[in-house]
């Protein structure tokens, strides 16, 4: 199986290579990717210097163009395909028909994966992606259990790609406007969700709120510490209960299901998180090749346990929709 | 400038299937729209509940010379969701696509692109016409400026706006209703149907924000776009879609197309609007380019 690892900055590419990602997948520095935070992201010179690094490392560059062009002006999108094209790209992560469209007729050579964010879940939409485009691997949304994405792989005949750590969307990428509805600012129109320049964290003699947009998202007692105010994660109330009514606040960790991933004949594996920095990305990196490596040769799921284990500590985590308990 | 026409969108709620008749029965009789969406949106779950009673309904809509449309769900997962898309799709009927997963089976034939399609742009939406998209209902956090710049680049195409109703934000593999019931999906007891028009979500200090409907997150406020008929027509606007509600959706049908013969303002449609027994209060930020919970501009 294929480790994909997340590179927001130079640098941290440069670390996940070096850490053993097969694969980096990285953006542009403006709204064509969905982590679109300030001091994240690719110039075209460093897009081009980090692909030449990957490749004397033997590692490939997945380079994502996923959010969706806007109305008014499709260029930047257009020129973003072409830009990753001619840098030498491996692929590219598209999730719009747009940019699918654009990369499939002026870059037939040029490999196209499918983003989570354009959410397909079934034979029919992923065969749909695949006869239109040539699209030859799938990100698959984070709401479907293992045994789903077994049936599938048996269904279609492109590569799968599982999230396996870091952050958990809770509802179908790509569809979700909660952002927009609360701040104006959402992960299709402008690559971000629930963003920091919406938050706000107010004190008052109990505690403190956390806020986006003037919408409490969660409250936290004096002297406790406080958590970002991600929509989807927070506290409310509903129908005489208050609590975390659609997802606690958890972070994905499906190290424990590799062996499941491998049987299910998924291709790669995904680690998200494009905002983190160096350390991180080198230990979670680090950690995921040596549990990889270990299925590969056919070590036991204990086994892999234990690499993964430093791990778990401190955050929440969940295996998310991969159990169907989930649900 | 050919008049804009009004269509009454999905119902995306469980109700009982008495409910589902008496409503549109009531719709076919007496309420001034061009188009009726018909058909489960939401969960396939609940579809065994509603099938039996879509072939009577469909007759008596056309029988008062509505159109029907079959509307698909958006976000197939078991073969046998995946199969009904199949079969509606092979209607001869106007059918919407709220999935990719309909597109193969309706390429070729003529289809409504629902509001669970991505189309953000005018080369997405050309894409799309050219397998048979008819009419093109574009994502809900699209703002009438986008709207109007897509439908430039493709002046044959009617374009269709969500003008009034709760929100529908986002949809997920987890069903919330059954979540706070303390129950899994696949033994979900359909709690859902104990909300007609979706269970309102309050912050932490008490303001109406979401509303849960099964698997799908809402607004708990209601869209309410309201333009004078030149304004719709100059952003390129040729439908405006009404979504279900327990309120009088008659009476809604009604404001609306007095808006649109010219014979209402919108500041007193909307007044008459919010006399009605709305689940919430009235938005449209999303038309203006804003947040979508903005609150109306002059309410």
């Amino acid at each position: 199986m294929e480790l994909v690892c997340p590179a927001g900055t130079p640098a941290t590419l440069r670390a996940a290579v070096q850490a053993g990602a097969d694969a980096v997948y990285c953006g542009f520095r403006d709204e064509t990717n969905a982590r679109n935070f300030p001091g994240l992201n690719f110039s075209p010179q460093e897009m081009a210097e980090g692909i030449r690094f990957a490749h004397d490392h033997g590692s490939k560059v997945l380079v994502a163009i996923n959010t969706f062009a806007r109305a008014d002006n499709i260029d930047p999108w257009r020129k973003a395909a072409d830009t990753a094209a001619a840098s030498g790209a491996d692929a590219i992560i598209a999730a719009d028909i747009a940019v699918l469209d654009h990369m499939a007729t002026n870059h037939p050579g040029t490999r196209l994966h499918l983003s989570v964010q354009a959410a397909a879940a079934t034979p029919e939409a992923i065969g749909f992606y695949a006869d239109s485009f040539g699209v030859r691997r799938v990100v698959l949304p984070r709401v479907l259990s293992v045994q789903e994405i077994a049936a599938l792989n048996r269904a279609i005949t492109v590569e799968t790609e599982a999230f396996v750590f870091g952050g958990l969307c809770v509802m179908v990428e790509g569809r979700c406007h909660l952002s927009s509805y609360a701040t104006g600012k959402s992960p299709n129109l402008n690559g971000v969700c629930s963003p920091p320049e919406a938050v706000n964290y107010v004190e008052d003699g109990a505690g403190t709120m956390a806020q986006l947009a003037g919408f409490t998202i969660d409250r936290y007692e004096a002297g406790k510490s406080t958590g970002y105010p991600t929509l989807c994660k927070g506290r409310f109330k509903a129908g005489g209960k208050t609590g975390y009514l659609f997802e606690d606040p958890v972070s994905l960790n499906a190290g424990s299901m590799i062996v499941a991933f491998r049987e299910a004949g998924v291709t790669a594996l995904k680690i998200e998180g494009r905002q983190r920095g160096k350390g991180y990305v080198t230990e979670v990196v680090r950690a995921f090749r040596k549990a990889v490596d270990a299925v590969e040769q056919g070590g036991t799921p204990t086994e892999i346990d234990s690499i993964l284990a430093s791990m778990s500590e401190g955050g929440r985590q969940t295996t998310g929709a991969y159990r169907k308990t989930w649900r | 400038m050919p008049p804009i026409a009004l269509t009454l969108g999905p119902v995306f709620f469980h109700w009982p299937a008495e409910r589902l008749k008496d409503f549109y029965f009531r719709i076919a009789d007496e309420a001034p729209v061009d188009r009726v969406h018909l058909g489960e949106v939401v969960c396939g779950k609940r579809m065994p509940f509603s099938d039996p009673v879509w072939p009577d309904l469909i007759e008596r809509l056309e029988r008062a010379g509505k159109e029907v449309v079959l509307s698909t769900l958006a976000t197939p997962m078991t073969a046998r969701e995946r199969r009904s898309i199949e079969d509606l799709c092979g209607d001869s009927r106007l059918v919407e696509i709220n999935d990719v997963t309909a597109l193969p089976s309706r390429t070729g034939k003529p289809f409504v692109s629902g509001p669970f399609v991505n189309v953000y742009n005018g080369a997405t939406a050309q894409f799309l016409i050219r397998r048979g998209a008819q009419t093109i209902c574009p994502p809900v956090e699209l703002s009438l400026a986008h709207i109007a710049a897509i439908a430039r680049t493709c002046p044959d195409t009617e374009f269709e706006i969500f003008a009034f109703g709760r929100l529908p934000l986002a949809l997920s593999g987890r069903c919330y209703h059954a979540r706070l019931h303390g129950l899994h999906k696949d033994s979900c007891q359909f709690t859902c149907e104990q909300d007609p028009d979706g269970l309102v979500v309050d912050t932490l200090d008490d303001q109406s924000f979401l509303a849960m409907n099964g698997v799908q997150t809402m607004s708990a406020q209601v869209q309410a776009v309201m333009l004078p008929p030149a304004e719709f027509a100059a952003q390129s606007v040729r439908r405006l879609r009404l979504s279900p509600h327990t309120c009088d959706m008659v009476q809604v049908a009604r404001i609306y197309r007095s808006l649109l013969e010219g014979n209402e303002e919108p500041e007193r449609a909307r007044v008459l609007l919010s006399n009605l027994d709305l689940p919430g209060a009235l938005v449209d930020g999303y038309a203006r380019g804003r947040a979508g919970a903005e609150p109306v501009a002059s309410p």
